[in-house]
């Protein structure tokens, strides 16, 4: 038996080694090329007498920030302003998704619905939107509410409580009350309860077969426990009512016209995306699970339940996640109009302190830990509701 | 048994007229059931109550074109300052006398596009045409030869910037995306963990922070004396994001090729370029043109950011002409303009994309 190989095959013509090889080279070149906008970022750096390092941070920041959820004077640090500005980015995300997540299932189920009209603006709705820069968008929002309605002086009041003006909108609210920590409280031990008497609910189902009416019971917890608590306070009822001082409102809350057009332009923009992806999601379920759920006799609502939502899910969630994730990194647009989000806080500080590097970095840093965060939680909720196949 | 069958033959019976005809249509559509009545009437009697005002203040009231002054006066909409500034919206503040430039660049880019739309034209010479016409137009753009005026690359703007980040933007994104998505799917543990590293970054941060890195970074990676225009970074910027995107769209295809196909190529000999050129990659780019499609939309629509870094696209010239103490205070009818605009640009991709993937499925 002859070798029909020769016993030493050069390194150039052996698969293994050339990949080596050729992954080493690229690694070089990547390597090369880091250490050379490095090296010269370094030096250009100590050319322009640009501080380095994160110490900026604990400097006072001496700007201001129109709102805040947290305690904030131009007193504060830099470190803090960021915090304002991450926590601006959170409130308006959080609410965008949510709103988004309600108008653009509406949409979506619009979009299906067997009356033509309804279909048929719906789609005008959908097309239109997902064509229109969100940037564009934003600024058309805001210039209406800066130059469509009046000043705080005659200010629009559709409702009583209620006022518009071009400084933002002003509505009424209860006023503080020691009862509504306890109500919060309240609300929150309710939702414990009811998750427990879910749990219960299914273990004795599954066990004698008997079914115990958890939607209903839980609104009532839900909603009583924290009415029981207004009630035993001796019903507070005094409300705080915006009234015009001087230029602008006092009392109640006033939203900015920057938060209101970021909020409107983002959640119109996404609704659209999202509206698709109900969309999608619904007409994945088949007709026949539909008909096979009402033939073996379960009621509409326990088929939209049981049978039609789990199966849509599983298709809609994972688009959904990245529209919502989409709203997250567009709410960095805030900045082109003036809402103090966290782009916008990091915009000053560069400005101020000049330390650009460490602003975008920190900027890119923030967002990559919201998107990680929420894919890493999706991903945890996806393989919960996917398909478990045989 | 004869009997059984009728002879004589029944007359037709019409179909009730409630059935069919323009009644029929809207018992079918419209009101069937009370809720899908309660909502038509709830429907149209929005619409009644918003859609003649809109027409009025678009159509009836409003000005076409007069001064700032005239327009204060109108009831309606100010369409007249989209008429008389309609040059500068369009071409920015590139020199007056020679605005035919961009101009003739944009009409032989539509030219071009026009002439790709059909499938039959996709051969060599298409190729070749592109290549010349993007030289011609950055020719007529840059000017400095043949007689033609050097023009300052900051004086670019309006349409014509918009329409060249996108277009540069996406031409030189696509094969970078293609091959980030080949290291993604690559055996070599090094290159697939590069690449991973680099598009889960970019995918993880807004646009905006890229473009503030290119804007305000980009200068101090480089060494001193050497400096590059702002449009050029922003167009990097752009291209590198966008690559990103493209990437995961490309790699659903890769993951969707059977295995058999792989195997087929190796045996027939070919080597890893040739079965990515000859075997996988045109079945996977075919499969996932609607989501490519939708990716060029949206890098289309992310040219507006721009603004935020003070270059003069399209969306910055208007809100230039807005500045103005002339025009102040007509914002919608500008931003209604602009979102036209760039409505018709996205609306025609996603209407030619929906073709596309008519003509190239191969099942029937």
């Amino acid at each position: 038996m002859e070798n029909p190989l020769p016993d030493k095959v050069p390194f150039w013509l052996d698969p293994k080694k050339r990949a080596i090889i050729f992954q080493i080279l690229v690694l070089g070149m990547v390597a090369l090329l880091a250490y050379y906008l490095v090296s010269n970022t370094v030096v250009n750096l100590k050319r322009q007498n640009i501080a380095t390092g994160l110490s900026f941070l604990n400097k006072e920041s001496s700007f201001e920030i129109g709102e805040s959820l947290i305690p904030y004077s131009a007193a504060s640090s830099y470190g803090r302003a960021l915090i304002v500005g991450a926590l601006n980015t959170l409130k308006v995300a959080f609410l965008g998704v949510v709103l988004t997540s309600i108008l653009g299932t509406i949409i979506g189920v619009a979009r299906l619905s067997s009356n033509w009209l309804v279909s048929k603006l719906a789609a005008i709705y959908i097309e239109v939107m997902q064509d229109i820069p969100v940037l564009l968008q934003l600024f058309f929002w805001y210039a209406i509410f800066y130059e469509s309605l009046p000043s705080p002086r005659q200010a629009l009041c559709p409702v009583s409580g209620l006022f518009l003006c071009n400084r933002g909108v002003a509505f009424t609210v209860p006023e503080a009350h020691p009862a509504h920590k306890y109500m919060v409280l309240a609300l929150l031990v309710g939702c414990g309860v009811v998750y427990l008497v879910r749990r219960w609910a299914k273990q004795r189902q599954e066990k004698t077969g008997q079914f115990f009416p958890v939607f209903r019971v839980g609104i009532g917890i839900i909603i009583g426990l924290p009415l029981v608590v207004w009630l035993a306070f001796g019903t507070p009822m005094k409300m705080d009512v915006p009234k015009l001082v001087g230029f602008n409102f006092k009392g109640g809350i006033t939203v900015s016209p920057e938060f209101i057009a970021l909020l409107l332009g983002l959640i119109l923009y996404t609704a659209a995306f999202v509206a698709e992806v109900v969309r999608a999601g619904i007409q994945s379920v088949s007709k026949g699970q539909r008909e096979a759920a009402m033939s073996i006799g379960l009621r509409p609502p326990l088929v939209l339940n049981l049978v039609i939502l789990p199966q849509a899910l599983r298709v809609i969630i994972p688009p959904l996640t990245s529209q919502m994730l989409n709203l997250t990194k567009n709410s960095s647009l805030a900045v082109a109009i003036g809402y103090p989000d966290f782009v916008s806080v990091a915009n000053t500080t560069i400005n101020q302190t000049g330390q650009a590097v460490e602003g975008v970095a920190l900027i890119m840093v923030v967002y990559l830990i919201f998107s990680l965060s929420t894919s890493a939680f999706m991903n945890w909720y996806n393989k919960r509701v996917a398909l478990v196949e045989r | 048994m004869e009997e059984a069958i009728q002879r004589t033959q029944i007359e037709e019976v019409k179909p009730p007229i409630t059935s069919v005809g323009v009644i029929g249509w809207a018992r079918n559509n419209l009101f069937n059931g009370w809720f899908n009545s309660i909502l038509t009437l709830v429907t149209l009697f929005f619409l009644g109550k918003t859609v003649p005002p809109l027409l009025r203040w678009a159509f009836v009231n409003s000005a076409w074109n007069t001064t700032g002054q005239g327009c204060r006066e109108a009831a309606g909409a100010c369409w007249s300052i989209i008429s008389t500034n309609f040059r500068f919206i369009i071409f920015g503040f590139f020199p007056y006398e020679q605005q035919w430039r961009p101009l003739l660049a944009m009409m032989i880019l539509f030219g071009l596009l026009f002439y790709s739309r059909d499938r039959n034209h996709w051969k060599k010479p298409l190729g070749y045409a592109w290549i010349v016409g993007l030289f011609t137009m950055g020719l007529l753009m840059k000017g400095g030869l043949f007689g033609l005026i050097s023009v300052e690359s900051t004086q670019w703007g309006g349409l014509p910037l918009t329409l060249l980040l996108s277009v540069f933007g996406l031409t030189a994104a696509y094969p970078l995306g293609i091959i980030l998505a080949l290291g993604r799917q690559s055996k070599l543990p090094a290159l697939k963990v590069l690449c991973i590293l680099y598009i889960e970054l970019i995918r993880g941060v807004p646009l905006i922070s890229l473009l503030f890195m290119s804007s305000i970074i980009f200068p101090l990676f480089l060494p001193e004396g050497i400096t590059f225009n702002k449009i050029l970074r922003a167009q990097v910027a752009i291209i590198l994001f966008t690559a990103a995107y493209i990437a995961e769209v490309v790699r659903g295809g890769l993951q969707g090729m059977s295995r058999g196909q792989y195997e087929a190529a190796e045996s027939m000999g070919l080597n890893y370029y040739l079965t990515m050129r000859l075997v996988i990659l045109p079945q996977a780019l075919k499969i996932v043109i609607p989501p490519t499609v939708s990716i060029l939309i949206s890098a289309f629509k992310d040219t507006s950011l721009v603004v935020i870094i003070a270059l003069f696209d399209l969306l910055k010239t208007t809100q230039s002409v807005l500045s103005n103490p002339e025009w102040m205070g007509f914002s919608r009818e500008a931003y209604i303009f602009i979102a036209i605009l760039y409505f018709l640009g996205c609306f025609s991709m996603s209407n030619y994309s929906r073709k596309l993937e008519r003509e190239l499925s191969t099942e029937d």
